[in-house]
């Protein structure tokens, strides 16, 4: 049993690392892991969890607002909901999800339509992607724990 | 309503999102907890979902107390300040700082800020201001309004320990030798007539290290710091321990370095 813990243990290191290498995640989901202990063991991926609903709502208020069918695009509602984003995935510590809203954000000013639109896509496939590799990652804990190990610190330097 | 069982593959538990919800959207929970006059009471004000639950966790670390409301409007609802009419329940009511997030619909948290600066009731509890965006201009019209200190979004587990640092609490005893070690990146300094005290918050820095003291005062009083600039090494300031002597000083950084 010790050499599956040991190996999951391993995985897990090695996967956060990557995460944190490649962008997906940066020190505020670091300072979130603080803030779980023993009586908020899920903290971090309950707060994940409501972020991604965060980002369903506003991309399909984007998306709305982008919609030229109805009339007139309104800039400045698209940009209102991408500072939102911005500012969640800012708290939780999504990398590339806040810096592409950085881009979004200076589209809207421009009122350039193609280039939201593109931002719209790029939000949507990297929100996912995070997500995706979120859950996996918290898969690995589970199985560290369910294993009898215990989920090891990262040191991400 | 509400499942039991927690998931651990990154849903979230119905029981726990229902806690949260009901404390995070109103704001106010069914009817206001006998008072604990001896834990330090926080409203934090902040239309984000996400980031009322994540500076309501912080702040419950610190061991406070938390009421998260989402907007302004609500704010002064559960102050008692939305009508001309003092609020029957003021008298019950204890807020020890006030933390509001800058940019939100309707009534943005600069408006709140002077709304409570304006109320005889709490003006003198301290409103700390966020905000994700840096703008110099912006933090020194919070300040100049009576903001007690502004933090740059994200908001850290030092930043509120911070703060945390700075409320007095009434059941801790007065220690002989406090000792504090103060923000290192004051540039300078300017000591004006008493006034709300001020201390800029750079994104980062150290957690203050403070001896927690008894007020006998209301519950609102702030710990106030010394004006000199300080360096990397441990500060040798001793803190007056009385309520009445607190040195009132103003801190306003040139050059905040933020970000």
């Amino acid at each position: 049993m010790d050499a599956l813990i040991s190996q999951l243990q391993r995985q897990f290191r090695d996967y956060t690392i990557s995460l944190y290498q490649q962008d997906f995640l940066d020190d505020q989901f670091t300072e979130l892991k603080k803030l779980q202990d023993d009586g908020s063991p899920d903290f971090v991926a309950e707060v994940l969890s409501l972020f991604f609903e965060d980002c369903v709502k506003l991309i399909s208020n984007m998306a709305r607002a982008l919609d030229q069918t109805t009339g007139a695009v309104d800039f400045s509602t698209v940009g209102a909901s991408v500072h939102q984003l911005k500012g969640s995935s800012s708290s939780v510590g999504a990398k590339r999800v806040k810096a592409l809203c950085v881009s979004f954000k200076d589209f809207c000013e421009a009122q350039n339509f193609e280039g939201c639109v593109r931002c719209l896509q790029q939000v949507d496939i990297e929100y996912k992607t995070l997500k995706t590799k979120l859950q996996d990652l918290f898969n690995l804990e589970k199985q560290i724990i369910q294993a009898g190990g215990i989920v090891p610190q990262v040191d991400i330097n | 309503m509400g499942k039991e069982k927690k998931q651990i593959d990154g849903g979230v538990s119905c029981l726990r999102r229902a806690e949260m919800n009901m404390m995070s959207v109103g704001g106010m929970e069914s009817a206001p907890a006998p008072l604990d006059l001896e834990e330090v009471h926080v409203l934090a004000v902040d239309d984000s979902l996400v980031d009322r639950i994540v500076i309501e966790r912080l702040l419950r670390i610190t061991s406070c107390k938390v009421t998260a409301v989402d907007s302004g409007w609500r704010a002064l609802e559960f102050l008692g300040l939305d009508n001309d009419k003092a609020s029957a329940q003021l008298d019950r009511l204890k807020v020890d700082l006030i933390i509001t997030d800058y940019c939100m619909p309707g009534m943005t948290g600069y408006e709140l800020l002077k709304k409570i600066k304006e109320s005889s009731n709490f003006r003198e509890v301290p409103v700390v201001i966020m905000s994700s965006e840096n703008v110099m201009t912006r933090i020194d019209r919070c300040l100049e309004e009576g903001a007690q200190d502004f933090l740059l979004k994200p908001v850290k587990l030092a930043d509120v320990k911070r703060l945390r640092s700075h409320l007095a609490t009434k059941d801790v005893k007065l220690s002989t030798g406090n000792k504090r070690k103060l923000p290192e990146d004051s540039d300078s300094v300017t000591i004006t007539p008493p006034s709300p005290s001020l201390t800029i918050s750079p994104e980062s820095s150290p957690p203050l290290t403070i001896s927690p003291h008894s007020s006998d005062s209301s519950s609102s009083l702030v710990e106030m710091f010394s004006s000199s600039p300080i360096d990397d090494d441990e500060d040798e300031d001793v803190l007056t321990s009385s309520p009445e002597e607190s040195p009132i000083r103003r801190q306003k950084m040139r050059s905040p370095g933020l970000d």
